[in-house]
């Protein structure tokens, strides 16, 4: 039955991403490990990090498409979830540390011994093993997820209230982990990891190791959302992006089918969080600053709103945009960002996947319908007979 | 007469709103299988009946039963779309991203819970009822097509398939042919005798042609309450229904 | 003159109106009949600007109107009585008059008499708050708005609907006086007929969106309008 899943959500544009991504995991090992240092193909390991890092973001980016796409929630807040999961990560590097920090404290983190602590809080219990970190970066922000979830759309709160209920629960979150008496790292947050799973972070083969898994996760995240939508709940799922009260008359549940989405697409976020913190060697809460899920968001959008490889695809372009920017000329990186969400805005509806059906569109004697599956319509209520 | 043998019994129905009497003693029968027409004047009540028989709007005072026992004025809207009446409305709201298909198969007999639909694989009882639907309702040819990109007819029909697919016993129909081609409205005519049958059908409509064409009982209703009852042409010649009708 | 050409109107893949042709001429009262549903509403919609069309044109006093904006329309002497009359419900019986400057330039802002002598109880109740009106008078106080912009097409969608039997008997009276007047067009429509066939000098009869019969009084059988009519 996992099988006919899977396979249900085949369709040529996963074949082709999952193609894409087979290729990169077998690439970059080798261009990075084996091809000599002097070869035009060889890759440094500072670019293979950065590649993860990128592809950490096409994962968040895939979440949020899966919600806002196929569901109609524009989550403003969804790097909310990406920063648990990194939390929880770095919450197990942190206690792989051990007795080599600053203070020499076998157990407690430096942080906490500069706070003055004399014992962990109960809420880092269990973190020094893997697969208790594993578990939470799934488990916390998949309950958040579904506790917000379930006041939120019980309540019916939809469009853009519920956006900006997301913003302030992104927002509250942040301000939270700034504190210091949170037990998270304050506003430092935490880094200077050592090693995950006994093998030294820094390592080469450990950078590649974690590139290979980013692929790995984004590979199969991309084969379960596609199921997803591909199934009959999918198909739910966007039916009531446009006419929910008419799906709820038809008998289905939308806040039960909408809860699905949501809680699956903030453990995916998780994951991506997780697999991003020892890529990058540093967690803190401007993770949660609002400005990083509106960025998601803008992804999203360059790529392909409800495709799921549009997210992918704008997180890995404005991402290499913003490597480039910041690096070359950083006061501007801002103005394009903004300049570039209104340009998708005005000329890019569809993001760049839908440039295609756009552009035919237009040309003249086509009648060809202009929704291609799973785009949002534009519904405007009222149609009166004479 | 007596409610035993009724699919729809209504008796001495009225409903106010705000001082104005939407409905004023309306009473009116239906037997199992069959099809009536409901027509009237602006402001006649229409809507407000059937508004009270699926029960979205209570009755002041009043019998309604379903099936001779069922009393409908005590249930609430979703227990009713249950016991199998659905309801069309005037405008289509089939989903318009979705194939003709893949509308059909939503609107399915078929549970309904989330972790349910993950795992649905279509069977072949449930392919052999949307094709049975795809005949009826023409639409075998488009089961592929966009739903959007139907016509306005095609939709309706869409929209009464979807209908059919929660196999109801009564279905309440109301202006399925506002917009519709000539040629369309005759189709629709059709479509609905193939119906009618073996579900119970009420139209309301204004198109007198589209009424002349189902060839079926017409109940006129004017201020709310039943005015006349017989075949389209018995009424048309009666002359309250005239007066009515031009406003007097 | 108003001249409506072969109109198409959609709402969505729904057609409303097809190839409607029509004409309304100054001094004459031209009233618009058929069913509930034909497309009346939305005609008066498209000739006032509410509603774009997706065919054909309409041209009011030599211009062509299709593409323009309501505003602009108003500019230009239409005037439109909606069906519920939607007058603003906040604003006093004054103010309600007074939102008919709107489409007017600086030295024809005022009252006409004529509003008052018309409706003479919209003068006993100028300070009064137009949701307190019955519906009568908010039907007269509807009118006179449309007349205070001086208009020299006036397009009545069902003013008599609700209405108690003296009042209609006054509106009659109004328009009988407006047509009288010569100048001015007035599109009336209505579904009561007796009151139509009072006050029509040409007939426009629809059905199913489209017109089925037109011309002058004298031309068209009485008997044939209202068969359009019932059922």
């Amino acid at each position: 039955m996992l099988l006919r899943f899977f396979l249900m959500g085949l369709d040529r544009k996963a074949g082709i991403v999952l193609t894409i991504l087979a290729f990169l995991a077998v690439a970059v090992p080798v261009m990075t490990l084996w091809v000599p240092a002097d070869s035009p193909f060889h890759l440094s390991v500072f670019t293979v990090s950065l590649l993860g890092k990128y592809l950490c973001f096409a994962l968040l980016a895939l979440a949020l498409d899966l919600v806002w796409g196929y569901c109609g929630i524009l989550s403003l807040g969804h790097a909310a979830f990406f920063a648990i999961g990194g939390y929880a990560m770095g919450m197990y590097l942190m206690r792989q540390i051990g007795p080599r920090g600053v203070y020499g404290n076998p157990l407690l983190p430096d942080f906490m011994v500069f706070l003055n602590w004399k014992e962990l809080p109960w809420y880092w219990l269990g973190f020094d093993q893997f697969w208790f970190a594993a578990i939470m970066v799934l488990v916390v922000p998949g309950a958040l997820a579904f506790a917000f979830g379930w006041f939120a759309f019980r309540s019916r709160v939809t469009g853009v209230y519920l956006s900006i209920i997301t913003q302030a629960l992104t927002f509250a979150l942040l301000l939270a982990f700034f504190r210091n008496d949170m037990g998270f790292g304050g506003n430092n947050g935490l880094t200077d990891f050592k090693d995950i799973l006994g093998y030294d972070i820094q390592a080469d083969t450990t950078r590649v190791a974690l590139f290979v898994a980013t692929v790995a996760a984004l590979a199969l995240s991309y084969m379960i959302a596609s199921g997803v939508i591909a199934s009959k709940l999918g198909k739910v799922l966007v039916a009531l992006r446009d006419a929910e009260s008419r799906v709820r008359f038809m008998g289905y549940d939308t806040e039960s089918y909408k809860l699905f989405a949501w809680t699956l697409s903030a453990c995916m976020a998780g994951v991506a969080g997780a697999l991003y913190v020892p890529q990058v060697g540093i967690i803190n809460p401007s993770e949660f600053a609002p400005a990083s899920s509106i960025e998601a968001v803008i992804w999203v959008a360059v790529g392909g709103r409800g495709t799921l490889a549009g997210g992918i695809l704008g997180a890995v372009l404005v991402n290499m945009g913003k490597s480039y920017f910041t690096g070359a000329l950083p006061e501007l990186w801002l103005f394009a960002l903004g300049g570039l969400f209104v340009a998708v805005t005005l000329f890019l509806p569809k993001g760049l996947l839908g440039l295609g059906a756009q552009l035919k569109a237009k040309l003249p004697g086509r009648k060809t319908s202009a929704l291609p599956n799973a785009q949002p319509a534009n519904h405007t209520a009222g149609q009166k007979g004479a | 007469m007596s409610a035993e043998s009724t699919l729809l019994y209504l008796d001495g129905v009225s409903v106010s709103f705000d001082g104005f009497k939407a409905l004023n003693s309306l009473s009116l029968v239906m037997m199992p299988g069959e099809m009536r027409a409901i027509i009237g004047p602006n402001g006649a009540g229409k809507t407000t009946m059937m508004d009270v028989i699926t029960g979205k709007t209570r009755p002041d005072t009043g019998t309604i039963l379903f099936e001779g026992d069922t009393d409908l004025t005590r249930l609430r809207e979703a227990a009713i779309a249950n016991l199998g009446i659905g309801r069309k409305f005037q405008r289509p709201t089939v989903f318009e991203p979705h194939t003709v298909w893949d509308n059909l198969e939503l609107a399915l007999k078929a549970p309904r819970r989330p972790l349910k639909t993950l795992t649905y694989a279509i069977s072949r009882d449930d392919r052999a009822r949307i094709e049975e639907i795809l005949d009826i309702t023409r639409l075998s040819a488009l089961r592929s097509r966009q739903a959007g990109s139907l016509s306005h007819g095609q939709k309706q029909w869409l929209e009464i398939g979807m209908l059919l697919a929660q196999d109801p016993k009564l279905l309440l129909v109301d202006e399925p042919v506002a917009g519709m081609t000539d040629a369309e409205t005759e189709q629709t005519a059709e479509l609905l005798c193939s119906i009618a049958g073996k579900h119970s059908v009420i139209v309301v409509e204004h198109d007198m042609s589209f009424v002349r064409a189902l060839g079926v009982k017409v109940t006129v209703l004017a201020e709310g309450s039943v005015l006349a009852e017989g075949s389209l042409d018995a009424v048309s010649a009666n002359q309250q229904v005239i007066d009515t009708y031009l406003g007097r | 003159m108003l001249d409506v050409r072969s109109l198409d109107l959609h709402y969505g893949a729904a057609q409303a109106l097809r190839s409607v042709s029509m004409k309304a001429e100054i001094g004459k009262v031209t009233c618009l009949v058929g069913r509930n549903g034909v497309g009346k509403s939305s005609l008066l919609r498209a000739i006032v600007g509410l509603k774009p069309v997706s065919g054909g044109s309409i041209g009011w006093d030599g211009a062509d109107v299709t593409k323009m904006s309501p505003a602009d329309r108003a500019r230009r002497g239409i005037a439109y009585v909606p069906q519920g009359r939607e007058i603003f419900p906040l604003l006093t019986v004054r103010e309600n008059l007074l939102t008919g400057y709107a489409p007017l330039p600086r030295a024809q802002r005022s009252i006409p008499d004529e509003v008052f002598e018309l409706f003479p109880v919209l003068k006993s109740m100028l300070e009064r708050r137009g949701g307190d009106l019955s519906g009568g008078q908010q039907q007269q106080l509807a009118i006179g708005r449309a007349l205070v912009t001086r208009p020299r097409l006036l397009v009545l969608d069902e003013p008599t609907e609700g209405i108690q039997p003296s009042i209609i008997k006054d509106i009659g009276r109004a328009i009988s006086y407006l047509r009288d007047k010569g100048t001015m067009a007035i599109l009336l429509v209505e579904q009561y007929f007796d009151f139509a066939r009072d006050l029509a000098d040409d007939w426009v009869v629809m059905e199913r969106g489209e017109v089925m019969l037109s011309g002058p009084r004298s031309g068209l059988d009485e008997q044939e309008v209202r068969k359009y009519l019932t059922v």
